[in-house]
């Protein structure tokens, strides 16, 4: 059930779902969706944590998901890769059911949600990136072993392949995570607070692996907390505050009306940021 | 089990076919225990078999009143359906009634466990299926019962002990790629399109069958210390899986064969007997392993804090030099070690710091401490590292003069000579902060006294 | 079978009333310490407690000599929290978790209980002593003393956590927070595993080592689904467990036992136990607003109240005609 499907890499499954569920856009052509978020909600017992949530993610961006702690970002990630129970509202990716893009997606979770005391290397998580493409019971073989170290070797790690996984430092295990994503060689990468509590050098990696990705023609969507490096990480940002505030291009959205709606008055960085934003985008250039 | 002659002056046991066949059944249900115990540790769910060991009692009562016959796979059905709703019910518990985790096992497996009590002592109260055996099983009769095995003559729970530990090691092997991914991260094995429920069921209904089988021989509470005591002790000797489970199966079959020979000498229960040795294999490991063991790591903290130590005893003595190049040795008087563990107010600590540095030949001791020329080098080195540091504080975070030393003589044990220069970039020679020269990175020969 | 019937009810057997006294008071006390135990995620932890106890109760044997109650009760409380201390240095000093740490102590420590038991049974020729009734309990077979040493325990438990209750609550809601206020939040941790452990081990004579963990555990459990107030749960609590070991109690008493078996009537433990389990159903089922049926009541409401929501959204959308809706 989880064997990846043949044609996925030659097929552009944006076009059809464009044409489908969309009026026609503004006569500039709509970036295709790779996510489209419909009147999602997610309730924990009583309490509702996502309400009504309604959003399309354009492919080819790096978009980050801010809002207040409590905003239901890392729900909303979880509640498009199906980890959570949907109270109502459907998700597609690239137009198809998720059981359907399975192998078009790739999460990296939050750090604290595995134990790091768990006796495996940098290498063998890695590998277990490659799980979902082996299917049921297949063993990782030499091919996959060459992926995982390139991957290890493209986020820096590779001198540490064998290291168990409780002696790396915060930011490599980040990084370990990172390659483990790459091998599943996906086309949507869901990212967790990729730059929590890592040093400066593994965020520099971190980003010059998303543009990366981005050049490709990945896509990433990430929860991210720090407001100050949106402007500069993301093009693309969703603003979340158990509702959705505001969705679109960073330089349009990511304003300080958006950012008050979303964080209530007890922001003191806001204003900062968003004159962030207007400096980054007063040439006009899109990144 | 018949005891040898005694010949010096107490007996030796001697290996009846008995014993052999007794040790032999164990020993399988150890190794498969073991096995499933290390992801059960893994997973956290260590209390999960604990439960399900309890709770199977009433799924052999109802199995047993049922059919009114003790035959293995109505039992083996009827304990593996009650474990499966122990672990169905608990999460359900937790989840839907917001009790934390335990309190919901906690009350599934005793309320199970009582309907299960309350069944025997209703329905089969006459057959051999006491509440007493339930606890510490009956292996000591084990060997007794035989069947006929082409041609051998096998005891019957030893059979279906061996079968389950094939069918164990068979599920482990086929499925281990499954089984670490949905223990290490069941995100991500759920976001690859893995049904983590159903390995996590398949995996519990394993467990419940296993406890099942094993429940006759050894009873529930010593199938709690064979899933779990074997697999605790092997994850603080190993950091890879395989391994570990490996070290677990020659954990649970060496205990047992230690167990029942102590059990025997002592003459008292050998189900009993194995758990206390598991225990004590794993209350040894906890503090004997040579990476995660209470006693590596605090020998590990002595030896770290014995080098801090004696880098200050260095640093002591260095600023001694200094004062008497000065003023004189008249006016310093020179150190001795009396001093010095005064100073360091952690004496004896102190002391093995002492004898660690003159064993390097990096200082002389007498009536009074004094650096050779090597630890004169080592010496530099050090308050080198705790001037620079100083100088950087005050330059970059422009730290008051009082609020420099503390944090540099913290961290003065931890910067290499790469960082040093790094450092000496920053903040150029010179003097410190408070005016004391920084004492250059050469060596003894071109200074032989600092100034 | 009649007039034996109510003279149990009605109390008038004097053994009936010592031991419903014993049990009742084992209730409330195990109903209030449990809601601590629960709150504090320490469960299990009375559940090895009352395991690890076992060899205390038969070393104490080996050296008094008899069934002295109150010496096993030493024995027994020394043992349980050597099994208490022992999961703490498990889990602070090594890197195996908590779970693991309360299974080996509960499994080990019964383990050696067993293996001192077997040797007594074999030396004292085949008769354990009644060290058998610590196992599964024979609330039967308590006399007078038992029921005044329960009631002793119980006046200690109650008093402590009467005297103590808000620094209780504060260690069960934020430790850290306490310990950042200056309470000695490990002397009060300390305490309420030895209230736990006392507690366990009075128990242990009436319902035996397996399902004394039931009536910490049950009670408190049930408790939880009525009241997110502390204080209202340790009394609704405790109200629960005294509920049930009276109900249980008598149940035992008055269920005739199977056909041609020598005793009367079924084991006491596994009874209290019962009718705790079916208090606690109900209360998971049916309270008022944590319980399961409010809580599918509430999910269906959300729902409704969503549709309505989104069916307003899009007759204002269309009354403002098509183009508005972004």
């Amino acid at each position: 059930m989880t064997i990846a499907e043949p044609n996925t890499s030659s097929a552009d499954p944006a076009v059809p779902r464009a044409t489908q569920h969309h009026p026609p856009g503004p006569p500039t052509a709509p970036a295709p969706v790779a996510v489209e978020v419909h009147d999602v909600t997610v309730a924990y017992h009583r309490k509702p944590v996502l309400w009504d949530v309604d959003v399309q993610i354009p492919s080819s961006r790096l978009v980050a998901i801010v809002g207040p702690n409590g905003a239901g970002k890392s729900t909303l990630l979880k509640a498009i890769l199906g980890l959570v129970p949907l109270a109502s509202g459907t998700v597609e990716i690239f137009g198809r059911s998720l059981r359907r893009a399975r192998s078009l997606i790739a999460y990296v979770p939050q750090r604290e949600s595995v134990d790091w005391d768990f006796p495996v290397s940098a290498l063998d998580v890695v590998l277990m990136g490659r799980y979902g493409r082996l299917g049921w019971f297949r063993r990782p073989g030499r091919k996959d072993r060459d992926a995982a170290m390139a991957a290890l070797e493209k986020v820096g790690m590779k001198d540490l392949a064998h290291r168990q996984i409780s002696q790396l430092s915060g930011g490599q295990q980040q990084r370990v995570f990172l390659a483990r994503a790459l091998v599943q060689e996906a086309r949507l990468y869901f990212m967790d607070e990729p730059f929590a509590g890592v040093d400066a050098a593994t965020e520099k990696a971190i980003v010059d692996l998303l543009r990366e990705i981005r050049r490709s023609g990945g896509t990433v969507v990430a929860v991210h907390h720090d407001l100050q490096t949106v402007p500069e990480y993301f093009d693309h940002v969703l603003m979340l505050n158990m509702r959705l505030v505001a969705a679109g291009p960073t330089e349009e959205v990511f304003t300080t009306p958006n950012l008050h709606t979303t964080y209530g008055g007890r922001l003191t960085l806001l204003d900062q940021a968003a004159e962030a934003v207007r400096r980054s985008t007063a040439p006009g250039a899109p990144r | 089990m018949n005891l040898a002659p005694a010949t010096l002056g107490f007996t030796l046991p001697v290996f009846t076919a008995d014993d052999a066949w007794t040790v032999a059944t164990v020993a399988c249900c150890a190794t498969a225990c073991a096995l499933l115990g290390c992801f059960l540790v893994l997973r956290r769910l260590s209390l999960l078999g604990d439960a399900i060991s309890h709770a199977i009692l009433p799924g052999l009562a109802a199995a047993f009143i049922i059919t009114s016959s003790r035959g293995a796979i109505p039992m083996l059905v009827g304990a593996t359906v009650v474990g499966l709703i122990t672990a169905v019910f608990s999460s359900a518990i937790h989840r839907w009634g917001r009790i934390p985790e335990d309190a919901a096992m906690g009350v599934v497996f005793t309320s199970l466990f009582a309907v299960g009590v309350i069944l025997i002592t209703w329905g089969a109260r006459d057959v051999d299926l006491d509440p007493g055996c339930v606890l510490y099983g009956v292996l000591e009769t084990i060997a007794l019962h035989r069947v006929d095995v082409v041609g051998f003559s096998i005891p019957p729970a030893f059979v279906s002990l061996a079968v389950v530990l094939a069918v164990v090691v068979l599920v482990l092997t086929v499925a281990f790629k499954e089984l670490k991914i949905v223990s290490f991260d069941a995100g991500l094995a759920a976001s690859l399109g893995f049904s983590v429920a159903l390995i996590h069921y398949t995996f519990m209904g394993l467990v419940a069958a296993t406890t099942v089988v094993s429940f006759e021989a050894v009873g529930s509470i010593l199938v709690i210390v064979m899933l779990i005591a074997p697999a605790a002790s092997a994850h603080l000797l190993t950091d890879r899986l395989s391994r570990m489970l490996w070290i677990s199966a020659l954990i649970a079959i060496g205990a047992c064969v230690a167990g029942y020979l102590l059990a025997v000498w002592v003459d008292t229960s050998v189900a009993g007997m194995i758990s206390v040795v598991l225990f004590g294999v794993f209350i040894l490991t906890s503090l004997l392993a040579p990476r995660y063991g209470v006693i590596s790591k605090l020998a590990h903290r002595v030896r770290l804090a014995v080098r801090i130590l004696g880098e200050d005893v260095l640093g002591m003595l260095y600023r001694w030099h200094e004062r008497a190049a000065l003023s004189g040795t008249a006016a310093v008087p020179p150190l001795s070690p009396a001093d010095l563990r005064r100073g360091l107010q952690r004496p004896f600590l102190t002391r093995l710091a002492l004898a660690s540095l003159s064993r390097q030949g990096l200082i002389e001791r007498a009536a009074t401490v004094s650096l050779t020329p090597r630890g004169m080098d080592a010496a530099r080195g050090i308050v080198r590292s705790h001037r620079l540091w100083e100088s950087f504080l005050a330059k970059h975070l422009g730290l008051p003069l009082d609020h420099l030393h503390e944090p540099s003589h913290r961290v003065e044990h931890f910067i290499t000579a790469e960082l040093q220069s790094v450092l000496s970039r920053e903040v150029g020679e010179g003097r410190d902060p408070h005016g004391s020269a920084i004492p250059g990175p050469g060596t003894a020969s071109q200074q032989s006294q600092p100034s | 079978m009649n007039t034996e019937f109510w003279d149990i009810i009605l109390l008038k057997d004097s053994t009936t009333r010592t031991v419903l006294a014993g049990t009742g008071l084992l209730g409330l006390a195990a109903g209030v310490v449990g809601s601590f135990a629960v709150l504090r995620r320490r469960s299990l932890v009375g559940d090895a407690i009352a395991h690890a106890s076992l060899p205390g109760v038969c070393v104490a044997y080996f050296i008094v000599g008899e069934r002295n109650f109150v010496a096993l009760l030493l024995g027994a409380m020394a043992f349980g929290l050597l099994g208490a201390a022992t999961i703490a240095g498990i889990r602070s000093l090594t890197r195996i978790k908590e779970d693991a740490a309360i299974g080996l102590v509960l499994g080990g420590f019964f383990g050696l209980g067993i293996v001192l038991s077997t040797i007594i049974q074999k030396q004292s020729s085949g008769n354990r002593a009644g060290l058998d009734s610590f196992i599964f309990g024979k609330a039967a077979s308590m006399v007078a003393s038992d029921s005044w040493t329960i009631a002793g325990v119980a006046a200690v438990i109650l008093l402590t956590v009467g005297v103590l209750f808000k620094e209780f609550r504060l260690l069960c809601f934020d430790r850290e927070f306490a310990a950042a206020e200056g309470r000695p939040v490990l002397f009060l941790d300390l305490l309420l595993l030895a209230l736990i452990t006392l507690c366990t081990v009075a128990g242990l004579p009436a319902v035996g080592v397996v399902l004394i963990a039931a009536l910490l555990i049950i009670p408190a459990s049930a408790a939880r689904f009525w009241t997110e107030n502390l204080t209202v749960m340790v009394l609704i609590s405790g109200a629960i467990a005294v509920l049930a070991a009276v109900v249980g109690t008598i149940a035992s008493a008055v269920i005739p036992g199977p056909p041609g078996s020598l005793s009367r009537g079924l084991p006491t433990g596994p009874c209290i136990t019962l009718a705790a389990a079916v208090l606690f159903l109900a209360s998971m089922f049916l309270a008022p607003r944590r319980g399961i049926v409010a809580d599918v009541w509430r999910l269906f409401s959300l729902r409704r109240e969503l549709a309505l929501q989104k069916a307003l959204t899009q007759a204002i959308d269309q009354g403002r005609g098509p183009e508005a809706r972004p």
